[in-house]
């Protein structure tokens, strides 16, 4: 939906350069399963559903990551595995170094403080029970240390200006509050520990249009100026592009193409990110330049019961016999040049040239 | 018009009335220059610009010094059971029922206060006399005074009354509420334990139980009754804890952080509480007459002890000769069990700030 961002906004040029070294989070291998059961005193395990299956990514210092994908795909698993709400089956996420998927206790609640999480839906993840002020004010009181007793009420209403709200809404109730308002809300929550890494999942999608744009400036500017690393799901394409330095996109599961939004927007490699971009609706009226819309057939496979090789491969164009046997590495192919040459889990990578979003 | 989508402006903020921004916009206050001129929203410059500085500042676990220490007084905190306090005592049917509820305490601590007389002695030559100066309810089948008893009869009712419905309720809203956010083997084996209690039909208990535990207290029927009515409130406290711990918010209290504890305390308890306010509440009224019920099978309290339910129940069969030996006790069962069912309801909706 390239409508939701119109020409007053700025295209997103870091302005700092993240250190190319030394990323604040770097997960590899991340798995995660959920078993099925049957029975409900007696449960006997049936099977499991792949939700998240080798995700690997690292996350620099002021850095965000954009993660795209249908509904279904895992992207959400992952925001919760991040904040530690699940735990992985298999694989590791170290935050600075150290393995954070096997902390437990004190030692959970340091690291956090570092991790906090925006939520979907503005409507449902503010308490309707509590003022805005002990919403804000919950962190410190959790994490003491994190603000001096007697400053808590200052730095909550300091918050609450920094996301643009007014600080005499202190001790207004959630329902006070558009949806938009009430995001800047979730924000300021997940500000207020002083994090490093804010995961967002899907922050805006339930946000009218209007406010969406809003919304995503606000956490650009407040990544500038808290020096925060975003991890950004979404589904709204356009939105990712705008907001994230690299973007990934995911399949049941899996990423399957990774790069800067330059790479994965203009230059996709992989026929699942070529089918998404092309189905993306064009505002243009005039059908001239419209590029050949790619129609995938049939559904989103069980996640309880993926293809073997490629995840794919039972809705892709391209499919071979190889893509059955092997599954596809993330990996730059080789043979390809330029902004193409980004990660992509594809036998066949190449570009399309008619696709364009 | 500013841009639709300029940054700079939060359009919502416009809706909500601002008293004041105290000068935190800074140089943000009206800034663009929209025709819309509204200050007291003041537009918020979100990106780069002079704000930027005043921000680095701003928070004060960075050190610095708050920068709107100069704002307008800082409001006190305020919080859920605060405001809901402040919106009771201004609620009439809250007042109301409190009044009610303070004085039937009172007299059921001291009857003597308004009740001068005996409750035990009878005049058998008045049985089932009509009012008469000094005896404004009239007297009983044996000669006893109807308002002497009515005000004694407080005691055991009451007691009955508040005491089952706090342990029900209490009992029941802890194991139901623990079982409904752990979830689990606890929770299979609570729900199949309060089952086998919702199996017991409550006569049949009652005469089983209260037969074999014999005592002139009211504490026997009071367990019994809390016995068989913590499976209500709990199966009502699990399924709207289940509800409420689905919500994102408990979700955040977690990514935070939080112990169970907190959550339980801060997040489910007061939005699951709602519901188990209004069953307890209707609750007391049953087993109020529940306990006379008891009374009238001979299980309940004895006689010596002076109760409406037994008052009412050796009035039932004279109901056509003497209907005033069963209105007055009966009325104020039916006034207590409504002043206790409209405090549940103030209370409810005080503690849902959508209705303020």
């Amino acid at each position: 939906m390239p409508e939701l961002m119109p020409e007053p906004m700025p295209e997103h040029m870091p302005e700092h350069m993240p250190e190319p070294d030394e990323p604040v989070l770097e997960v590899r291998d991340l798995a995660k399963l959920y078993p099925l059961t049957q029975g409900v005193v007696f449960k006997r395990r049936i099977g499991a559903v792949r939700a998240v299956d080798t995700v690997s990514f690292a996350l620099r210092r002021g850095e965000t990551l954009g993660i795209v994908g249908e509904s279904g795909c895992g992207k959400s698993t992952v925001a919760k595995l991040l904040v530690s709400l699940e735990r992985p089956t298999a694989g590791t996420i170290h935050y600075r170094g150290e393995d954070i998927t096997r902390l437990s206790g004190r030692a959970l609640r340091a690291v956090r403080r570092n991790i906090q999480m925006v939520f979907q839906d503005p409507y449902t993840s503010l308490n309707p029970r509590m003022t805005v002020g002990d919403i804000i004010g919950e962190p410190f009181e959790i994490h003491p240390e994190a603000a001096p007793k007697g400053n808590r009420r200052r730095a909550v209403r300091d918050l609450l200006d920094v996301v643009g709200l007014n600080p005499e809404h202190i001790n207004r109730y959630p329902h006070q509050f558009s949806g938009g308002q009430r995001q800047r809300i979730g924000i300021a929550r997940g500000l207020a520990l002083r994090p490093e890494i804010i995961v967002a999942d899907e922050p805006v999608s339930a946000l009218d249009v209007s406010v969406q744009a809003q919304v995503v400036n606000l956490m650009e500017t407040l990544q500038d100026e808290f020096d925060l690393s975003y991890v950004f799901i979404a589904h709204d394409l356009s939105v990712v592009r705008h907001i994230s330095d690299r973007v990934a996109v995911m399949y049941l599961g899996r990423f399957a193409e990774t790069g800067t939004g330059r790479e994965i927007y203009d230059h996709p490699t992989h026929p699942y990110t070529q089918a998404l971009l092309s189905a993306v609706p064009d505002p243009d009226p005039e059908p001239r330049a419209r590029p050949t819309r790619i129609l995938l057939t049939g559904d989103v496979p069980s996640p309880a019961n993926p293809p073997s090789g490629c995840r794919f491969r039972t809705r892709c164009w391209k499919a071979q016999e190889r893509c059955a046997t092997e599954v596809p590495v993330l990996a730059v192919p080789t043979g390809l040049a330029g902004p193409a040459a980004h990660a992509s889990a594809c036998h066949f990578a190449e570009e399309r040239a008619e696709v364009r979003a | 018009m500013p841009e639709p989508f300029d940054p700079r402006y939060d359009m919502t903020e416009a809706i909500a009335p601002a008293g004041g921004r105290g000068g935190g916009g800074g140089g943000g206050g009206g800034v663009g220059g929209g025709p819309m001129d509204l200050p007291a929203s003041g537009p918020q410059p979100l990106k780069g610009g002079p704000r930027r500085g005043p921000w680095r500042l701003a928070l004060p676990w960075r050190g610095e010094p708050g920068r709107r220490s100069g704002g307008p007084a800082a409001p006190t905190g305020r919080g859920l059971w605060t405001d809901a306090w402040h919106d009771l005592r201004r609620n009439p049917v809250f007042v109301a029922s409190a009044l009610i509820i303070v004085f039937l305490v009172l007299i059921a601590i001291w009857p003597q206060l308004i009740a001068s007389g005996n409750p035990y002695h009878g005049d058998l030559a008045r049985a089932q006399d009509g009012p008469a100066p000094g005896h404004p309810f009239g007297y009983d089948l044996q000669g006893r005074d109807v308002y002497t008893r009515t005000v004694y009869g407080a005691r055991a009712s009451i007691t009955v009354g508040i005491c089952a419905t706090l342990g029900a309720a209490l009992l029941g809203s802890v194991l139901g509420g623990l079982a409904g956010y752990f979830g689990g083997w606890w929770d299979t084996l609570l729900s199949r334990i309060a089952d086998v209690f919702f199996g017991i039909p409550i006569l049949l208990g009652g005469l089983v139980f209260l037969s074999v535990v014999t005592s002139g207290s009211v504490w026997p029927v009071v367990g019994f009754i809390v016995l068989l009515g913590w499976p209500q409130i709990s199966r009502i406290a699990r399924g709207s804890v289940v509800t409420v711990k689905e919500h994102d918010y408990v979700q955040a209290a977690r990514v935070l952080g939080a112990s169970s504890g907190r959550t339980l305390l801060r997040h489910i308890a007061p939005n699951a509480v709602a519901p188990v306010i209004v069953v307890a509440t209707i609750a007391l009224g049953t087993y109020i007459s529940l306990e006379a019920t008891l009374s009238f099978l001979g299980v309940g309290l004895k006689p010596p002890t002076v109760s409406w339910g037994i008052d009412i129940s050796s009035a039932a069969t004279q109901i056509r000769n003497a209907p005033h030996m069963l209105l007055w006790p009966a009325g104020a069962l039916s006034i207590t069990v409504l002043a206790f069912i409209m405090l549940g309801d103030a209370v409810r909706d005080a503690l849902d700030p959508k209705l303020r």
